[in-house]
C-alpha cells in the first residue's frame, strides 16, 4: 500500500483539522436547517391532503392551492360514483372564517373544514372517534396544533369545551385533533357539513371543494382515474393523494419566495464552506509548497498532486459531514419540539447535503489548485 | 572546454559511457531586454560512480546548472544527456522520468513534516513499482540504518536535529539506488561535525550502490571527497584551479583528481 499522503497530512495537524471539520459542519448544519425548513413548510401545506381519506380526488380543474380554491358541483361526484371500481365519494367543504379569542375578543382567520359525520373525509383517529360530536348543530372540532392565538387550548383542557363565535355564529368547541398549522392557515377546525353551510351562508350545499373516491379493493388506481379523467368534464381534475399533494408543494415553491428564500440560506450556508475549505487547502498547500516542489523532484506528477489534494478535500467532506449529520438530527427534534413543524432528517437530504458537501469540498480543493501548480521544483534548490 | 579532457587519466583509457555528458550548454533566465544568460558554453562528461563537487562563487550558475542536469528546468540551448536521454527540448514526461532515477538533496532537507522518517524515505521508493508494503518498510528502515538512525524511524522532522534531518534526506535520495545524486550544499546548514558526517554517508553510500554524485558546496572542510573539483565562474566552467583554490583554500588532495 501506497503512504497516504492526504490522510496524514490532514490528519497531522489535529487544530488545524478541528477547526477545518467545524467549519464544514457549520455549513452542513446551516444547509440540513434551511432544507428542512423549506422541506417542512411544504409538508406542512400538504398536511390536510394526506389526512384525506381517499384513493382519488375530484377538486376544481383551476386548483392551485387549498390557500385560494375554488368549489365546483357535486353532480361530478355523482357522475363518478357510477363508474366501474369506485366503492364510495364522500365530499368536504372548507372556507376560511373569522374566530374569535374569547379572551381577547380579537378575530383571527382559521380554516374551517365542513364533512359528514357519519363519515368524516379524514383519517386522522381523534376526528373519526369524535365525529359524533359534530352530529349536533354549531359544534366544532378544533386542532391543538393551530397558533396559540386562538386562545383555545388552555381552556378548553380545563373546561373540557369551549364556546366562541365563528363568523359571528356562536359554536362549541367539543373535541380536539392534531393536524398543524401551515401558509394556508394559522389554524383548523372541523365541523359538520350543515354546520359549516350555516356558518358560510353564501355557500350552496351544491357546490364543493374536494370529492373524495374510494375505490374498490380490486380496483385498478390508474386505470379508475384514466377513464375517469376520460369521462368526466374538464372542470375537475381527477387526482391521486400525490399528485394533489404535489400541486400543492409546486404552487408554495414556484409562485412564492418561499422557495427562494431557503434555497438562499441553503447556498449562503454552501459558500461559507466553500471559503472555510478553501482556507484550509489553500494554507494546506501554502505551508507545504517547498515539500510538494521536492515530491515534484523527486518524479511525483502534477496529477499525483492533484490527486492529493482532491483526496484532502474528500477527506474533509466525510468527516464534515458525518457530526453534522447527527447535530443536524438533533436540531430537527429540538426545531419540531418547539415549532409542531413536521420536521426530520430524511435520507434524501442527507444524501443532498453529503453531495453539496463533496462539491464544496472538491470546489475549494480546484481553487487552492492554482497555488499547488507554483510548486516549481526548480525553486527548491535555490 | 571540456575539464575532465585535460586531465590524463580520464584521456587515456576506453572509459565507459559518461551519465552525464554536457554540450555546448547555454542557458537564459527571462525574456527580451531583461534576458540574462547565466550558463555559457558548458561541456561537461561525468563517469558512472564519479563523485564530483563543484565549487564557484555566488551567482555564478552552480544552481542553475544542477537543476538543468536534475530535469527540474530545461536548458535554453546545447546538449544535455542524462543517462542517454536528450533533456534539452525534452517533454514533461520525460523530465519526470528522469527525476525518478535521480536522487536528490537539498540545502534544506525538505522532508515532509507530517510524515515520519520512515514514510519520508518511502515515498521515494514509492515511485518505483514492484516492491510490497513489507518490502517498502524494509528497505526504508535498512536505508535509515545505514545512515545511522535506526532509532530514529518513526520520528518527525520537528522531532529530529538538522545533521539527522539531512541523513534522512540522503537516505530517502539514496533509497531507491539513482544512478545519480546530485546535492546543492547539503552541508550549508549544519555544523562542522554533522556536515562531515553526512558528506561520509553520502560517499560511502554511492560508492556502494555505485551511483555519481555532483554535489555543489561552499564548504571547502569536504572537498576531499571529490575524485574531481568543477569550477564555475560567472556561468563558465573554468580549469583555473589554482585562482580558485585559493580562494576557497581546497584541500591539497583535491586539487587532482582521483584515479576511479
Ligand atoms: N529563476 C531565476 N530567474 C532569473 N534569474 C535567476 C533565476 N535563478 C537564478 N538566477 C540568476 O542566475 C544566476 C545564477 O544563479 P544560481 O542560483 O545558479 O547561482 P549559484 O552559483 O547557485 O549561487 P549560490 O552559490 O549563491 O547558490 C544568478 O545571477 C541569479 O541571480
Ligand atoms: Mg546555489
Amino acid at each position: 500500500m501506497k503512504t497516504p499522503l492526504a490522510w496524514l497530512q490532514v490528519s497531522r495537524e489535529k487544530m488545524r483539522l478541528a477547526v477545518a471539520l467545524a467549519g464544514i459542519a457549520f455549513a452542513d448544519i446551516l444547509m440540513f436547517m434551511q432544507m428542512g425548513f423549506k422541506d417542512s413548510l411544504y409538508e406542512a401545506a400538504v398536511r390536510p391532503h394526506y389526512a384525506l381519506d381517499a384513493d382519488l380526488v375530484l377538486v376544481n380543474s383551476q386548483f392551485e392551492t387549498f390557500f385560494s380554491v375554488k368549489s365546483f358541483s357535486r353532480e361530478r361526484l355523482y357522475q363518478a360514483q357510477g363508474f366501474p371500481g369506485v366503492e364510495s365519494v364522500n365530499s368536504l367543504y372548507f372556507g376560511t372564517a373569522e374566530w374569535r379569542n374569547t379572551e381577547t375578543r380579537m378575530s383571527r382567520p382559521i380554516l374551517i373544514f365542513g364533512t359528514d359525520p357519519a363519515n368524516p373525509a379524514f383519517n386522522i383517529p381523534e376526528v373519526t372517534q369524535n365525529a359524533d360530536r359534530l352530529k349536533m348543530f354549531h359544534r366544532v372540532l378544533f386542532d391543538r396544533a393551530s397558533r396559540p392565538e386562538y386562545g383555545v387550548v388552555p381552556i378548553f383542557e380545563e373546561k373540557g369545551f369551549l364556546e366562541t363565535e365563528v363568523n359571528d355564529n356562536l359554536v362549541r368547541v367539543d373535541g380536539l385533533f392534531s393536524l398543524g398549522a401551515s401558509f394556508t392557515a394559522d389554524g383548523n377546525a372541523i365541523a359538520s357539513d350543515s354546520t359549516f353551510l350555516h356558518l358560510f351562508s353564501e355557500r350552496k350545499a351544491e357546490e364543493i371543494e374536494i370529492g373524495l373516491l374510494k375505490l374498490e379493493p380490486s380496483a385498478n388506481l390508474q386505470q379508475v382515474q384514466s377513464s375517469l379523467k376520460a369521462e368526466l368534464p374538464k372542470d375537475v381534475s381527477v387526482l391521486t393523494i400525490e399528485e394533489f399533494a404535489k400541486i400543492e408543494k409546486q404552487y408554495w415553491a414556484n409562485s412564492t419566495a418561499i422557495g427562494f428564500i431557503f434555497s438562499l440560506g441553503t447556498a449562503m450556508g454552501f459558500i461559507v464552506g466553500v471559503v472555510i475549505v478553501y482556507q484550509i487547502l489553500y494554507s494546506d498547500v501554502s505551508d507545504h509548497l517547498p515539500e510538494y516542489a521536492t515530491l515534484k523532484a523527486m518524479g511525483y506528477t502534477d496529477q499525483y498532486l492533484v490527486n492529493v489534494l482532491i483526496q484532502e478535500a474528500l477527506i474533509l467532506a466525510v468527516l464534515g459531514f458525518i457530526p453534522s449529520f447527527f447535530l443536524g438530527v438533533g436540531l430537527y427534534h429540538l426545531t419540531q419540539a418547539a415549532t409542531l413543524l413536521p420536521i426530520g432528517m430524511t435520507t434524501s437530504r442527507a444524501i443532498s447535503v453529503f453531495i453539496l458537501t463533496v462539491i464544496m469540498c472538491t470546489a475549494s480543493g480546484a481553487i487552492a489548485m492554482r497555488k499547488l501548480q507554483t510548486a516549481d521544483p526548480a525553486d527548491v534548490f535555490a | 572546454m571540456n575539464i575532465a579532457a585535460n586531465f590524463p587519466t580520464c584521456a587515456l583509457t576506453a572509459k565507459p559511457e559518461p551519465v552525464i555528458s554536457i554540450r555546448h550548454l547555454n542557458h537564459y533566465f527571462g525574456q527580451g531586454a531583461l534576458r540574462k544568460q547565466v550558463l555559457f558554453d558548458i561541456n561537461l562528461d561525468i563517469l558512472p560512480g564519479e563523485i564530483v563537487l563543484t565549487i564557484g562563487p555566488s551567482g555564478s550558475g552552480k544552481t542553475t546548472l544542477l537543476t538543468a542536469i536534475g530535469g527540474l528546468r530545461t536548458p535554453s540551448e546545447g546538449s544535455l544527456k542524462v543517462l542517454g536521454e536528450e533533456l534539452c527540448g525534452a517533454s514533461k514526461q520525460k523530465l519526470i522520468q528522469t527525476r525518478r532515477n535521480i536522487g536528490y538533496i537539498f540545502q534544506a532537507h525538505n522532508l515532509m513534516k507530517f510524515l515520519t522518517a520512515k514514510q519520508n524515505v518511502r515515498m521515494s521508493l514509492e515511485l518505483h513499482n514492484g516492491l510490497s508494503d513489507r518490502e517498502l518498510d524494509e528497505k526504508a528502515i535498512a536505508m535509515l540504518e545505514a545512515v545511522g538512525l535506526g532509532d530514529r524511524i518513526d520520528y518527525y522532522p520537528e522531532n529530529l536535529s538538522g545533521g539527522q534531518k539531512q541523513r534522512v534526506a540522503i537516505a530517502r535520495a539514496l533509497a531507491s539506488q539513482p544512478a545519480i545524486v546530485l546535492a546543492d550544499e547539503p552541508t550549508a546548514a549544519l555544523d562542522k561535525k554533522s556536515g562531515r558526517d553526512v558528506v561520509e554517508i553520502m560517499q560511502r553510500l554511492a560508492k556502494e550502490q555505485g551511483s555519481t554524485i555532483l554535489l555543489v558546496t561552499h564548504d571547502n572542510r569536504i572537498l576531499d571527497i571529490a575524485d574531481r573539483l568543477v569550477y564555475v565562474e560567472d556561468g563558465r566552467l573554468t580549469d583555473n584551479y589554482m585562482a580558485a583554490s585559493d580562494r576557497e583554500a581546497t584541500l591539497p588532495e583535491a586539487r587532482r583528481p582521483k584515479s576511479q
